[in-house]
């Protein structure tokens, strides 16, 4: 039989690369994942099973059954009505889910996926809410990003640490995030108060840390205070990046230096936040290979759930994950990317 | 993307007990332990709570809700009140429809 397995490169396209060369691949993304993040190499058997997952001749694979996981999904509402143009409301994308692709779970959100945004609109998005769950058996989140660059001139109050950053202007950029992370807070606060409210199953703070640490620093301040105050609202919390961007790089958490975190490290702040659920996120370098990538993503994962106390969705949308960069992701990628998360990264789910 | 994760690695939402594994998992619950609770209050094994046709009956025996509307059988609400009762957790939907409608008092 012909030595050769077609699989794809970071960005999609497809390649065909022997048994050897798909393994040397796999273990150069796993080391890159252990110098970097200083996780633990993956056992030999990991390896074994990523190579056969990856060699599989089907064009889609799936879990062995007994070993599924649950599905959430972040910007769960965007995917028919916005992205795809389907001329369908919020409740009705959440019953499609719900009763024809048999999601586990679905995520309501607004086209400004932002949380201040969602401030002026947030009657309107809490009486949705409502509605939805008088429909809808499965558990249903209410969802958007901290986005902390939202709160800077001339869109909002704060001086742009971005532009003070260039200009060496230090002292100025770090005044800015304390100022702008304050807001970004109360304002998550604020919203995720009003869904708990209207009756929501969850909340979900997704891609946190895209403006950096100041922005992490406030979806965790924000957690910590909903975790106490609504005890039966659930709490995911889905990262930006595979570590936190040390934008200010003097912020803590509970006594833990938010800059620099790995997803090993990550997690745990999560829980110290009181939030239910981790959502680590590993980002795809669309130069590299879909081996490369995938076993640097479980790589990652793995150190995760190895220390994690709550459970580990990992993040398997485009560009994430493993899963190639690109908008129509090859099914042939997605399905290994879930299988293998869940087999040897040992997630509770994406 | 949604269908082919669901496909791949999901519990199958309503279609089996997806939606009750969530909820546990929701509630900070890792996956297996979530699965054994689930399942040990259906009264079933770990492995029948992804087989759909297993948790069809167990679904529509104990009403609630199912891919497939029925004539008098709960969705929605109504199902999730039978829900939090059988997992034994609070659903703050129901909680907050019982002080509504004056369960509560």
């Amino acid at each position: 039989m012909k030595d050769q397995y077609f699989t794809r490169m970071g960005d999609g396209e497809g390649l065909w690369m022997s048994k050897s060369e798909i393994q040397e691949e796999l273990q150069k993304g796993m080391e890159d994942a252990v110098n970097r993040g200083k996780s633990q190499p993956l056992e030999k058997e990991d390896l074994d099973k990523l190579l056969y997952i990856m060699t599989m001749p089907e064009k889609n694979v799936s879990v062995e059954r007994g070993n599924e996981g649950v599905v959430t999904f972040d910007a769960g509402t965007l995917k028919l009505p916005v992205r795809s143009g389907i001329p369908v409301d919020r409740s009705t994308t959440l019953m499609i889910h719900e009763r024809i692709l048999c999601s586990d779970t679905m995520e309501m959100c607004n086209t400004d996926y932002s949380y201040k945004a969602i401030k002026n609109i947030i009657a309107e998005e809490a009486m949705a809410m409502e509605y939805a769950q008088m429909n809808c058996i499965m558990p249903i989140f209410y969802g958007a990003m901290p986005n902390m660059g939202l709160y800077t001139k001339p869109d909002g109050p704060v001086e742009n640490w971005a532009v003070a950053l260039p200009e060496g202007r230090i002292k100025d950029a770090m005044e800015a995030q304390e100022q702008a992370y304050e807001m970004c807070r109360d304002d998550m606060i604020f919203i995720g108060s009003k869904m708990a409210e209207a009756g929501a199953c969850g909340i979900q703070f997704d891609t946190i840390g895209a403006s950096g640490d100041a922005d992490a620093l406030a979806a965790l301040e924000a957690a910590k205070v909903l975790s106490s105050q609504y005890p039966d609202l659930s709490i995911t919390m889905g990262m930006a990046n595979e570590f936190h961007l040390g934008m200010h790089g003097k912020l803590k958490f509970e006594g833990d230096k938010v800059a620099g975190q790995y997803p090993a490290r990550q997690v745990k702040s999560v829980e110290a936040a009181g939030a239910h659920s981790y959502g680590a996120v590993v980002n795809t370098n669309s130069s590299r290979s879909f081996a490369w990538n995938l076993a640097r993503s479980v790589t990652y994962v793995k150190e995760a759930t190895r220390v994690a106390n709550i459970p580990v969705l990992v993040n398997a949308g485009m560009g994430v994950g493993g899963i190639p960069l690109t908008n129509t992701s090859p099914t042939d990628c997605t399905t290994r990317v879930a299988k293998a998360m869940l087999e040897v990264g040992k997630a509770d789910g994406l | 993307m949604a269908i082919m994760h669901e496909m791949a690695a999901g519990m199958g939402g309503i279609r089996t007990a997806g939606d009750l594994v969530a909820r546990m998992v929701m509630k900070g619950m890792k996956i297996n332990e979530a699965k054994k609770y689930v399942a040990d209050k259906l009264g079933c094994t770990v492995f029948d709570l992804s087989d759909s046709a297993k948790m069809k009956e167990i679904r529509e025996s104990l009403d609630i809700g199912t891919t497939l509307v029925r004539t008098n059988a709960s969705m929605g609400m109504a199902a999730k009140i039978k829900i939090a009762e059988l997992l034994d957790i609070r659903i703050p939907s129901v909680e907050k429809f019982k002080k509504q409608v004056g369960f509560n008092k």
